[in-house]
């Protein structure tokens, strides 16, 4: 259970985020709507807490998440994959999956796991020698997926992991990811500017509008609401 | 014929002390982006403190891994006291910073142990080898020194290519918001490459000091060479680092041996500006330059 | 809210280079006032007050306005010393003529040093004038016979005209060339070039987009430094009266640095009160201070070495913007406090202001910007 309040954050003069308040259930997809410039990836850095938040509160699991450092964060389960993937493309597939797991497995659970991982992506496993550089950017983002589940967080956010790639990759990609929701082990977060295909697998919706929230309800009566989607979707 | 082999062996051991130099600039440069100037200086601290420990009589190898252990802490102290609150500085307040810290500790060594120069005494024996009836220019010490330093460079080799530490360091190196994400304490790994870079600059302290007069700048044209090795190799190729140090070290003993020794700083200095006029990314850089 | 109102003659010109001449104007009164009322010492002193101050004052263009650092810029006053002393051996000419080549030469070294280094980001300057300034020295024990060797090359005073006291006289042509050079900075920085000199030190990427040419901004701006530098090492062996290797040593490169740091990177004014210490410390101030403590000799010998060394580390991790800065600072408090806020200087430069860091903000100080004139 993820449970954010009146979370602000500012930079200088600009305010990113004015107060946001919302909830995301355990085991669920929540797909975080809105265009440009509504704070959606300032909302997922500062739960992560690469950006300070001047107020409010994120509480996970009964943890309070703002204040902590990023690192202690990772820790308390939180898996954030930034937009772009931010894949380390001077090492090559395996070691960015090693990366993802080093601070929480041994070698051999390491491997045990990063195996898993390639069951999951198959294209994955085929190129594990290859340096990232050198991977498609469905195979990056797969990459980045990836590294992020290698250490079984229990909070998934995504920034924009279809942002770059043809439709049918990202459907693709939309099918693992409610795969990986089924389990119900895993609450996700996914910002989208690609509102259509979110909602499709999300159960839950939230839609910011420059740093505030305009409406929060389930994917399926957003995705109805044709006004909201005139206005703030665009679709 | 001869004088031209003794020359190329005596670039070879100059050569790969550069390359223990630009080895320690290297790991910080391509993980911080700083050049540290006060790499020379910090050695020479450590080699200073290995000198006092000598005068103590303990022997040569306790006295070496006392220079290495307070090159470990030393490095790191830097780091987390002089470097964190300039690291989000612009890249100019830490060339000021390490800058000052190599006047700083050459001005404190010559307050604790005077400027005039000094004898450190050497490993092995700094005699040439008899190859056949004749003596050649390379003697059990320049064994010594091929030896350490090419252990060290496999040791960093090692580390970076099969310890998750080694990993750790490289993500935080090349991607440190991506690396922090993944539960790598960058911060932490920031100042242990520090730390690492200092050992190595310990070693290359204790194995110039006894070829050279040893006093409190007897590191600074070690320095620059090894500033111009490691531009040459590229200036975040660790590999390039010690190529650029035997480029280095050679071209200087060719300088040194046919033209006269006075001219090797110059020679440096015309190597440098060479390079970068033709090759400014270095000789060995990576393919796809990261920064520009 | 009040604002300070001055009436119309009493406000500075709005000219620049008006504004410029007024104070180069005060400047030569207030030194000449200050010469004639010191002893023979003392004026040696005021003399070498104002080379440094030219030196320091080229580094700080340099360093606080483009962005840019030199850690040889004594290999630059070795160079414009040596041809002054190789001008006088050979050539009896003009003074003036002697000095303007002087110039010449260093800012032709400091071309060749600059165009390869200027072409990449990143601390290859540094790296390349530190390495000048180690390399230099062996130049000369290499070629010793043009370069006179370990005893240099002689240089004699200019003869002052009528009854002043020669001494005095150099005295006054060093303060005059330091007073030139700071008012020809000052509208330096005032013009286009000065714009594009802080462009390029903010941002490489936008200033080139804005159609400054980065790299050649970057070579003018070392040019005009290592000029200025050479015009310091000429004046300064016509006092010492001689030319050697030991008076460029690679501490007079990090005296000067520390200098331009301590006085303010950026701002002429600062120039000055960097070269005071550069006079002072490692000659008087040192040696009171250790004999204050009661230290042993080679703490006094190295002590000037240790407290640059420490101004340096000092300066750049408390108090970037240097003296000028926190002088600054402080006038603009007491003007806020007594009639509202100042309108911005005319020139604002640190080496501070540029915004690097999202999580890291500097203390006060540092956000006021220091102006190089005024």
């Amino acid at each position: 259970m993820l449970e954010i309040s009146e979370l602000s954050v500012s930079f200088g003069a600009v305010s990113a985020l004015k107060g946001v308040s919302l909830e995301a259930r355990q085991g669920s997809i929540t797909a975080v709507l809105g265009a440009n410039g509504a704070g959606k990836t300032t909302l997922l850095r500062a739960i992560s807490g690469l950006v300070k938040a001047q107020s409010g509160s994120v509480r996970f699991s009964d943890r309070e998440l703002v204040g902590l450092p990023v690192e202690r964060i990772v820790r308390a389960g939180v898996s954030h994959v930034p937009e772009g993937g931010s894949v380390i493309a001077e090492m090559t597939v395996a070691e960015n999956l090693q990366l993802g797991a080093v601070w929480r497995y041994g070698r051999r659970d390491r491997l045990r796991r990063i195996a898993e991982i390639y069951e999951i992506f198959p294209a994955l496993a085929t190129r594990a020698k290859q340096h990232a550089s050198t991977l498609s950017g469905g195979e990056r983002q797969m990459l980045a997926i990836g590294r992020a589940l290698v250490s079984r967080p229990s909070l998934l956010l995504l920034d924009e992991p279809s942002l770059g790639l043809a439709p049918l990759v990202t459907a693709g990609l939309m099918a693992v990811l409610a795969d990986l929701s089924k389990g119900g082990d895993i609450t996700t977060l996914l910002v989208e500017q690609n509102a259509r295909s979110a909602l499709s697998i999300a159960s839950w919706a939230v839609v910011l509008n420059l740093g505030s929230v305009v409406v929060s309800d389930t994917a399926a009566a957003i995705a109805d609401d044709a006004d909201l989607r005139h206005h703030f979707l665009g679709f | 014929m001869r004088l031209f082999w003794n020359i190329t062996l005596g670039g070879v051991s100059e050569g790969l002390i550069f390359a223990s130099v630009a080895l320690g600039l290297v790991l910080i440069f391509r993980a911080t982006n700083i050049i540290n100037f006060a790499q020379g200086a910090m050695a020479m601290l450590t080699t200073f403190i290995a000198f006092s420990v000598l005068g103590k009589g303990v022997g040569y190898w306790p006295a070496f891994v006392v220079a290495l252990a307070c090159g470990l802490v030393l490095g790191g102290v830097v780091q987390l006291v002089l470097i964190r609150p300039v690291q989000n500085k612009p890249p100019l307040n830490a060339v000021i910073v390490t800058f000052g810290l190599l006047i700083l500790l050459e001005g404190l060594a010559g307050a604790i142990w005077g400027n005039s120069n000094r004898g450190f005494p050497a490993a092995f024996s700094q005699s040439g080898l008899v190859v056949g009836h004749t003596s050649i220019a390379f003697s059990h010490f320049d064994v010594f020194i091929v030896v350490a330093v090419l252990a060290l460079v496999v040791l960093v080799a090692l580390l970076f290519r099969f310890t998750t530490l080694g990993l750790r360091m490289r993500a935080a190196a090349f991607a440190p918001e991506a690396a922090r994400l993944l539960g790598v304490r960058v911060s932490w790994l920031l100042t242990l490459g520090w730390s690492f870079a200092a050992v190595a600059g310990a070693l290359a302290g204790l194995l110039v000091a006894p070829t050279s007069v040893f006093s409190p700048t007897f590191m600074d044209l070690i320095l620059v060479y090894a500033f111009t090795a490691a531009v040459i190799g590229g200036l975040d190729s660790p590999l390039g680092a010690v190529i650029g140090g035997l480029v280095t070290g050679l071209a200087l003993a060719y300088v040194g041996g046919y033209l006269g020794g006075a001219l090797e700083p110059i020679g440096a200095l015309v190597m440098l500006i060479v390079v970068l006029m033709i090759r400014p990314e270095g000789l060995f850089a990576r393919p796809t330059a990261r920064r520009v | 809210m009040i604002k300070l109102r001055l009436p119309g003659w009493a406000r500075l010109p709005r000219q620049p280079l008006l504004r410029h001449l007024l104070f180069g104007a005060v400047g030569v009164a207030f030194f000449y006032v200050l010469s004639i009322s010191l002893s023979d010492f003392n004026d040696f002193q005021l003399g070498e007050v104002g080379v440094y101050a030219i030196a320091i004052a080229g580094l700080s263009v340099l360093t606080g306005v483009n962005g840019q650092i030199s850690l040889g810029q004594g290999a630059f006053l070795a160079v414009g010393a040596y041809t002054l002393g190789e001008l006088e051996v050979h050539q009896s000419i003009n003074l003036v003529l002697q000095l303007l080549i002087a110039v010449a030469v260093s800012a032709l070294v400091g071309l060749i040093i600059a165009v390869p280094a200027t072409r990449l980001r990143g601390p290859y300057l540094a790296g390349m004038t530190l390495l000048l300034a180690l390399a230099l020295p062996f130049l000369s024990d290499k070629y010793s016979s043009f370069f006179g060797g370990d005893q240099g090359l002689i240089t004699l005073p200019p003869n002052a005209p009528g009854s002043i006291d020669p001494q005095r006289w150099l005295t006054w042509i060093q303060l005059f060339c330091a007073l030139l050079v700071v008012v020809l900075l000052a509208n330096v920085l005032s013009s286009r070039f000065g714009r594009s000199f802080r462009a390029v030190r903010d941002n490489e990427v936008a200033a080139s987009l804005a159609g400054v040419h980065v790299a050649r901004t970057k070579v003018i701006a070392f040019v005009i430094s290592s000029a200025c530098a050479g015009l310091a090492g000429a004046l300064l062996v016509l006092s010492t009266g001689v030319v050697n290797t030991g008076e460029f040593p690679l501490s007079l490169s990090i005296y000067l640095l520390a200098g331009m740091v301590l006085g303010g990177a950026g701002t002429l004014t600062g120039a000055w009160w960097g070269a005071i210490l550069v006079v002072y410390l490692p000659n008087q101030w040192s040696q009171s201070i250790a004999n204050a403590f009661h230290a042993n000799h080679l703490v006094g010998a190295n002590l000037a070495v240790i407290i640059f060394g420490a101004v340096l580390i000092v300066v750049m991790l408390a108090a970037p913007a240097g003296v000028q800065g926190g002088l600054r600072w402080l006038g603009h408090r007491l003007v806020t406090v007594s009639t509202g806020p100042k309108p911005a200087g005319n020139i604002s430069v640190t080496l501070q202001d540029q915004p690097v860091s999202k999580q890291d903000r500097d203390g006060p100080e540092s956000d006021r910007a220091a102006t190089s004139i005024d």
